[in-house]
């Protein structure tokens, strides 16, 4: 796999050279690596149910590895990505870390993506004390409680008390209080944590649970569920889903013309592009989890320019063509690595472990600083409300307005909008 | 969760619409699976890898995905019959179906179903009708259409198979070589050719299935896994060799994950399901509806 | 499947056990040493893979290979194995060895359960039954929260074990015992009465019955040790990875390489599997770190149907022929 990647990378490092002036990449040959690169390996899942996101994330780390060796490389030296396709195969992650470390004998390893992916690789990187920078992983420090373990993502540290908090505070802007609340989740780690929080929430603000269910994910048909959940008339509706079963759940909502107060929740799927597209009108006023949005209180420095370079190549690399779920977090976690490895100055996990605790790092999405046990110091669940939305057209996702956050409250741009429905 | 006629009545009619589905990848594998005793697994592989075609093709020329399942099933004829020509030369030839015919035809799914990643991606496609997002309505009960029209397609192509199997001269024939090839030689008929009209037949069907699912909901290249279980578990039910005996168990089936979906949750759908099969499995091996041994 | 005569019987059938035995572990010690000169920890890791394989095509050749029945479900009863060496270790604080025997003990039952409900059938709907064995097992793992339904399991493993290098080794050489062991189970399976008998079922079983053989008890004691040997394959996993859920336990290679191995290793024979586990695994370890997509699966897919097809006695059949 490092021979495609070297021919990316050639690719990707001169049409960033090339300064983004909209000429199209095209198949440049291999160029030779100069001697000595700082070798960053990783899995990734470039196959496989994960690899959606997995591909979207590795494109972000080649173009971040371009612009570092476009302006001379990392303590003098080329940067070079070293990944190998874990198919989204638990089974294959220890093999490939356990490789990577002995006998490609890379530098640094970051990790593959997703919770069930990162896991098993933890025993391997804490056996030789490396230090792990994951990305979009949940809870998986909580039983390992390494201290060389950092998180890129936004839910943080506690998701049972903080991640539904906003979702909870969004249900409070309701000009008619709410009274009772749907649960329904995926039967996977993320979505059985946040339904979890949702819970905590809901009960801490005295709403009545009227249904709270889960549903395996080869689940084909959801009106069955939907008809349910509509029997039980809530006010406010909370789904934690991943994108097949977002899909449907949609669709079957949008069938039954089930138009609660609010509904969304934690569905992964409408921050993608694929799904935007396919929906339409039917994520008119959903109330969903985020991690960007292109609002005013989210223009952050570099962030721009990155995602225009981002979906520049995203036609071709067939990943996520609008690029504002996980690439400008892929972005910043090398950014973060970059930052400490030049404040450290030389490869030393143990430095580079203590550098990454206690400093605060400028990213394309803001400052980042770690807690304790890795995880985000301060979560930053955003709750979008999708508004105005008429067409599945594309071009809108990329502007203000559009993904109004209502939660939390300091980054909020926009009022919540009642109930849940097309547009008139 | 209190009992609610409503729902009930709403969660069978839904259940039966499902099971028009159902029905749709079922039929094709009660004419290889019940019929010609060919462990066909990787018919649902085939319906995918259909949806996917339906998909490319419709979005390309513009049209329904049901048209353009219609029009697609006699290229899954020809497929068909490939694959069997191949299956007879290798394997019943030599008296291998059992062992190394069923490991074809996994080989077979399995290539399906990987060769749909490498070219179409890990990512769903869709193909929405125009009509896909309408639901009618009588009194409390809701027909939406995306499930109504495919299941009625569905029992459309599997009526004309139905008349197709008992009142022409082939179609006989058919339903005659599973019981004895020899007597068919015999009649100056040869089995291979029934066998391989047969089996074309059911991977023609598998097409029409793969156009009912993509409109039922998108579908990704391992969409077909989630089916395999379903279709065979439909075929042992039903009785082998008796298509009417399939789709009256495929409708069964679509109740029962329904109604267990509503009341239950959905979680337990698949373990009641496959938990009734077992059971018949103990109490009733020639199925619900088939003739005893 | 034709009929053959019953194979003759060998001259002297207890004393070829012996060198079987000292053979077998003076190759796994030999593979033991050499990968601990070579001092990679990948070399454990890879080495495991393979093995894990060895086992479970082994297991599935005694069923499959010996009688004709093919276990589609063997994710499941793998999974059942891992499982049970979670439970035990969360209820009980039971490590990796009771982990091993308790999964054995668990999942040979299942096979039990799973022949005794269809085994009086035709063979598809056994395999039939398997396939939905797996999807129910599933199921209720997904909804137990005490294994961590679908948010998966952890095990926190210790960094070194005392007398090996580190875990890695340790498990590996567990696995190795093991391979060992379900290799000469096969084998003993092969040369003993229960055996002949199995393959006097595979040839045609309705012969058999008549000629006396007790067919339901011969395959109901073939479906316990494959489910057995099968669950023992799984048993170490989660210490192996750390973690696991349902989705990696439950997945579909590891029942399409459990057919896969033992026929393109020639199935019928305790050492097809082997070759066919051994050949297959290292392909697909190596084009996880080599090639490194999807064609992996692709490949293992196309050598399946092209074997089948060219080869139906497998390696082993077609070195026999010549």
């Amino acid at each position: 796999m490092s021979l495609i990647t070297r021919r990316q990378l050639g690719r990707v490092a001169v049409a960033a050279a090339v300064a983004g002036a909209g000429q199209t990449p095209g198949l440049f040959p291999a160029h030779a690596q100069s001697a000595n690169p700082i070798r960053i390996g990783y899995a990734m899942a470039m196959s496989g149910g994960l690899a959606g996101n997995g591909r979207a994330t590795n494109l972000a780390y080649q173009i971040w590895a371009a612009e570092v060796n476009a302006r001379g490389g990392l303590l003098g030296r080329p940067v070079q990505l070293v990944v190998y396709d874990d198919q989204t195969n638990g089974g294959t992650v220890p093999g490939i870390y356990t490789k990577l470390l002995d006998v490609d004998k890379v530098d640094i390893v970051t990790s593959p993506y997703a919770t069930a992916m990162i896991a098993p690789a933890m025993p391997v990187v804490m056996q030789r004390q490396m230090t792990f920078l994951t990305i979009f992983g949940a809870g998986v420090n909580e039983s390992f409680k390494y201290d060389r373990h950092f998180n890129m993502n936004v839910v943080g540290d506690n998701m049972k008390e903080t991640y539904a908090k906003g979702f909870l505070d969004v249900v409070g802007m309701l000009p008619t209080p709410a009274r009772s609340i749907a649960i329904v989740a995926v039967d996977n780690e993320f979505a059985q944590k946040a339904a979890e929080s949702a819970r905590f929430h809901a009960k801490a603000k005295g709403l009545r649970i009227v249904y709270d269910r889960s549903y395996p994910p080869s689940t084909v048909d959801f009106t069955p569920t939907v008809r349910a959940i509509q029997s039980a008339r809530p006010d406010v509706v909370f789904v934690a889903s991943y994108p097949p079963d977002s899909n449907g759940i949609l669709r079957a909502v949008s069938e039954l013309r089930f138009q609660p107060q609010i509904f969304g929740g934690a569905m992964v799927g409408p921050q993608l592009a694929t799904m935007q597209a396919q929906m339409g009108p039917i994520l008119n006023n959903l109330v969903n989890w985020d991690t960007y949005s292109p609002e005013p209180t989210m223009q952050f420095p570099g962030v721009a320019a990155f995602q225009a370079k981002y979906r520049e190549l995203a036609h071709k690399e067939q990943v996520d063509l609008l690029g504002n779920y996980i690439p400008p977090y892929a972005y910043a976690q090398m950014q973060v690595l970059e930052q400490a490895l030049k404040r450290v100055g030389r490869i030393d996990q143990a430095a580079l472990a203590a550098d990454l605790h206690k400093s605060e790092f400028d990213t394309i999405v803001g400052k980042v600083k770690f807690g304790p046990n890795g995880e985000w110091a301060e979560p930053r669940n955003l709750f979008c409300q999708f508004q105005n939305i008429t067409d599945g057209d594309l071009e809108k996702y990329k502007r203000p307005g559009t993904k109004v956050i209502l939660a939390p409250a300091n980054l909020k741009s926009g009022d919540l909008r009642a109930p849940y429905g097309p547009p008139a | 969760m209190e009992f609610d006629l409503n729902l009930l009545l709403n969660g069978i009619v839904s259940g039966l619409l499902l099971g028009g589905l159902y029905a749709a990848a079922a039929a094709g594998l009660a004419v290889s699976f019940g019929m010609l005793d060919i462990v066909n697994i990787a018919h649902p592989a085939l319906m995918v890898a259909a949806a996917f075609l339906v998909v490319v093709v419709g979005t390309a020329l513009g049209l329904d995905p049901l048209l353009t399942a219609l029009l697609l099933a006699p290229v899954f004829y020809l497929v068909g019959t490939g694959i069997y020509t191949v299956y007879n030369y290798f394997f019943e030839r030599r008296g291998d179906e059992a062992l190394q015919g069923l490991a074809f035809f996994f080989g077979v799914m399995f290539i399906i179903e990987v060769g749909l990643v490498m070219a179409f991606g890990p990512e769903q496609r869709f193909l929405d009708p125009d009509w896909g997002f309408v639901t009618w309505r009588i009194g409390e009960i809701d027909l939406p259409l995306r499930m109504l029209v495919p299941a009625l397609f569905a029992l459309a192509a599997i009526g004309l198979l139905y008349l197709f199997l008992h009142k022409t001269f082939t179609g006989l024939a058919i339903a005659a070589v599973a019981q004895d090839a020899e007597a068919l030689r015999l009649m100056a008929i040869d089995p291979v050719k029934i066998k391989r009209l047969a089996f074309g037949i059911s991977v023609a069907l598998a097409c029409i299935a793969g156009g009912a699912l993509i409109v039922v909901q998108p579908v990704e290249p391992s969409s077909g896994q989630i089916f395999i279980g379903r279709v065979f578990a439909i075929c042992i039910m039903g009785g082998m060799a008796s298509l009417s005996g399939a789709i009256m168990a495929a409708f069964l089936f679509g109740v029962v994950e329904n109604v267990t979906a509503t009341f239950a949750g959905p979680s337990w759908a698949p373990a009641v399901a496959f938990g009734w099969l077992l059971l018949v499995l103990t109490f009733r091996p020639q199925g619900l509806f088939g003739r005893a041994a | 499947m034709s009929a053959s005569a019953l194979p003759a019987l060998p001259a002297s059938d207890a004393t070829r056990h012996l060198p079987f035995w000292l053979g077998a572990f003076g190759v796994a010690a030999a593979v033991f040493l050499a990968l601990k000169l070579i001092g990679n920890e990948y070399g454990y890791y890879a080495g495991y893979f393979i093995l894990q394989y060895v086992v479970l095509a082994s297991a599935w050749n005694i069923l499959g290979g010996y009688a004709g029945y093919v276990n589609f479900g063997a994710a499941g009863f793998m999974a059942a194995g891992a499982y049970t060496a979670i439970v035990v270790r969360k209820a009980f604080g039971l490590d990796l060895i009771p982990g091993i025997l308790c999964a054995a003990a668990f999942a040979g039952l299942l096979g039990l359960g799973t022949g005794y409900l269809t085994l009086r059938l035709k063979g598809v709907y056994f395999s039939i039954a398997t396939l939905c064995l797996a999807v129910v097992l599933q199921t209720l793992v997904v909804n137990w929260d005490y294994v961590g339904g679908s948010r998966g399991a952890y095990i926190i493993r210790p960094m070194t074990m005392p007398g090996f290098s580190s875990y890695g080794e340790y498990i590996f050489t567990v696995m190795l015992v093991l391979a060992v062991i379900a290799v000469g189970v096969g084998r003993t399976v092969e040369h003993s009465r229960l055996g002949r008998g199995l393959q006097a079922i595979r040839d045609n079983e309705r012969a058999a019955e008549a000629v006396g053989v007790p067919t339901l008890r011969l395959k109901l004691i073939a479906t316990t040790l494959c489910g057995a040997l099968m669950g023992v394959a799984g048993a170490p996993l989660p210490y192996y990875s750390g973690y696991l859920n349902p989705e990696a336990a439950f997945s579909l290679s590891y029942a399409v390489n459990a057919i896969a191995m033992p026929l393109i290793g020639g199935a019928g024979t305790w050492l097809g599997p082997v070759i066919g586990a051994v050949l297959l695994g290292s392909l697909q370890q190596a084009a996880t770190v080599t090639i490194s997509s999807a064609l992996n699966l692709w490949i293992v897919g196309w050598i399946l149907v092209i074997f089948v097809a060219i080869a139906p006695r497998g390696i082993l059949g077609w070195f026999g022929k010549r």
